[in-house]
């Protein structure tokens, strides 16, 4: 039967209801931003007075922008210094993780006889998966190895992850074999093999591993603030020191607080500091979701 | 090269066997030499560490290091159990974990499902751009502006205001009644678009066969949605709850952490900010420290255990 069913009165009113609900909720998610936005377009007054919503305001009360706060950023060694470390963790971070993640994820992908003791590695990254020694062990050993201040300590711990060699592994046993085989044949390596025929071919999930430990590079904020120095602060440790001071001073009893809060950045320069933050994963998202989608479906779900 | 093939094709089926044993051998000297650097660095952060929990066993003094430290057997457990804040950090703890795996499950299942029966792909697409954006972005920025947002001078008191003029400004974030609300609303923001569409994509899964057949049958889109999408994400359903299961002690750390206070500890504090600060905060007790987080380690591990052994019984499923 080809006939095209007819929308019912009761369908078309799901679908508006359906709609208008999915609207106002991606609204809902949008919300935040526009008002961090608008915040960081405002005139301090009516920013720290709580008058701004989604648009900026200015001090005569109409709405307008004012671009001060990311003039006053652009003087600011302390910010872009910030930034700068949050760059370089990204790329040592994308350069060292995602080849040591290739180079265990291709071994591990053949199948128990072709490599010997595949079984204990397989214990072994299963156990780095769920079980930490938790906050002051790791801290103790970093600090043993003289490696706290250094942006290296915030890039080797992130590389032995598991969850990103699992979904190399997957892609890998998808590889048709015969083309190893060959190579193989021919007195090639595994290094070889692995360089000039599975990673050409596993390029999506190349892709897609890199973006997933870029994001992780810029958004990790924790390790920095326990094991960098203030003037080392990556860029999201440096902005959680901000919110952080003046969470605890605004909270505090303490009269002389107050002079203390006047010295830290006001809240139009801190929600442009926020925005830039975000500035960088918004411009690779829209390109990078459907590689995020594939690569979380890939690693939840194996068929 | 085309005479090694040759050869090999000429081979006997027991020599190429042999053949390829030989090439097994000579290969696997190169397969761990490439596993070596991530099992170094593997040992050195995630196993090392591992070992460092006997501080939790011990009197630790940083001049004395590990090795010297006394060992006191179970003082730092005894002086946890003893304290009014440590109780209410587990409860406040497994609670939050509780609700947000609760309202995430139940509400990216219902988002995924209205997603799916948008009429447009193009507002689909739309949507869940947006809906899946926060995800991405840290707890650091993500909990700063909602730090702002529920301040006294922030959008949240604005709303209120614009809604009664004459209602008093709240300092959310200091108030007790709302913390946990608060950080579970938070967290379904920043994951619920992300839950939904790994939903999404399992709803893709559905043969759409099924679909049209139920239309010939005179089947509507609630029945479709009921007997056929729902069954269709039934297994993905079941193995999503079923690993949250591990994560019933993970309220989040980092979250919770940009968002809280001194005022709100009674609601909002968890064990890991607890051990957090009896560590770096308001004191250098590593001891203690390690004996909160090796006590949340525990209950987690057997979380986990359990989740992982059902999720394999029910529906075959392994990591590696």
């Amino acid at each position: 039967m080809a006939r095209k069913m007819k929308a019912s009165p009761a369908r078309i009113a799901f679908v508006i209801l359906n709609d208008t609900i999915l609207v106002l909720f991606a609204l809902l998610c949008l919300a935040p931003f526009l008002n961090l936005l608008a915040l960081s377009f405002s005139d301090g007054l009516p920013a720290s007075s709580g008058q701004v919503t989604l648009l900026p305001l200015l001090n005569s009360g109409k709405v307008g922008f004012n671009f001060s706060a990311y003039q006053y950023l652009l003087t600011k060694n302390e910010f872009f210094r910030a930034f700068g470390i949050s760059v370089l963790r990204v790329v040592l971070g994308i350069i060292i993780c995602v080849s040591v993640e290739l180079l265990a994820a291709y071994p591990l992908a053949k199948s128990g006889y072709k490599i010997k003791g595949r079984k204990y590695y397989v214990v072994f990254y299963t156990v780095t998966m769920f079980f930490s020694g938790g906050l002051i062990p790791t801290y103790l050993v970093i600090n043993g190895l003289n490696l706290d201040d250094k942006i290296l300590c915030l890039v080797l711990p992130l590389a032995t992850n598991a969850w990103n060699m699992v979904l190399f592994i997957n892609f890998f046993k998808q590889v048709p074999k015969d083309l190893e085989e060959y190579a193989y044949l021919e007195g090639a390596g595994p290094l070889t093999v692995l360089l000039k025929i599975i990673v050409p071919i596993s390029l999506p999930a190349v892709a897609t591993v890199t973006l997933f430990t870029a994001v992780a590079h810029w958004n990790n904020w924790f390790d920095g603030y326990i094991y960098m120095k203030t003037k080392n602060y990556p860029l999201q440790t440096y902005i959680y020191d901000i919110i952080n001071q003046l969470t605890t001073l605004s909270k505090s009893p303490d009269p002389n607080t107050q002079a203390l809060i006047k010295n830290l950045p006001g809240k139009t320069i801190r929600s442009a500091q926020i925005f830039i933050a975000m500035v960088p994963i918004m411009l690779v998202y829209p390109f990078a979701q459907k590689f995020f989608i594939k690569g979380l479906t890939m690693g939840a779900v194996k068929e | 090269m085309a005479e090694l093939i040759n050869e090999n094709l000429t081979l006997s089926e027991e020599e190429r066997l042999k053949n390829r044993k030989r090439q097994d051998i000579k290969m696997q000297l190169p397969l761990h030499l490439m596993m070596a650097p991530s099992v170094i660095l593997g040992l050195i952060f995630s196993i090392v560490p591992l070992f460092g929990i006997i501080i939790a066993f011990q009197k630790y003094s940083p001049a004395a290091g590990i090795f010297n430290s006394q060992f006191v057997d179970f003082y730092n457990f005894k002086r946890l159990f003893a304290r009014a804040d440590f109780s209410q950090a587990l409860f406040n703890t497994v609670y939050i974990a509780v609700w947000k795996i609760v309202f995430t499950t139940v509400l990216s299942i219902v988002l995924a499902l209205l997603l799916n029966e948008m009429v447009t792909k193009r507002g689909q697409k739309w949507i869940q751009t947006i809906v899946f954006l926060p995800y991405f972005l840290s707890w650091a920025l993500i909990g700063s502006i909602f730090v702002e947002i529920f301040s006294v001078d922030g959008l949240a008191n604005k709303l209120l205001l614009s809604i009664n003029p004459n209602a008093e400004k709240i300092d959310f974030l200091a108030r007790n009644e709302y913390f946990r609300t608060i950080i579970v609303g938070t967290d379904l923001w920043k994951n619920l678009g992300y839950q939904a569409v790994v939903f999404l994509a399992s709803i893709a899964t559905v043969d759409p066969s099924l679909y049209e057949a139920a239309k010939v049958d005179g089947a509507n889109k609630w029945h479709q949605c009921i007997y056929i999408t729902i069954p269709g994400i039934m297994t993905m359903i079941v193995l999503t709850s079923v690993l949250n299961i591990g994560n019933i002690m993970n309220a989040g750390f980092e979250q919770i952490l940009v968002m809280y206070n001194p005022l709100v500890y009674e609601t909002g504090d968890i064990l890991d900010t607890m051990s957090y600060r009896e560590a770096m905060v308001v004191g250098t007790d590593y001891s203690l420290s390690t004996a909160i987080s090796l006590f949340k380690s525990i209950i987690s591990c057997i979380f986990f255990v359990i989740s992982y052994k059902l999720a394999h019984k029910i529906n075959g499923y392994t990591i590696f």
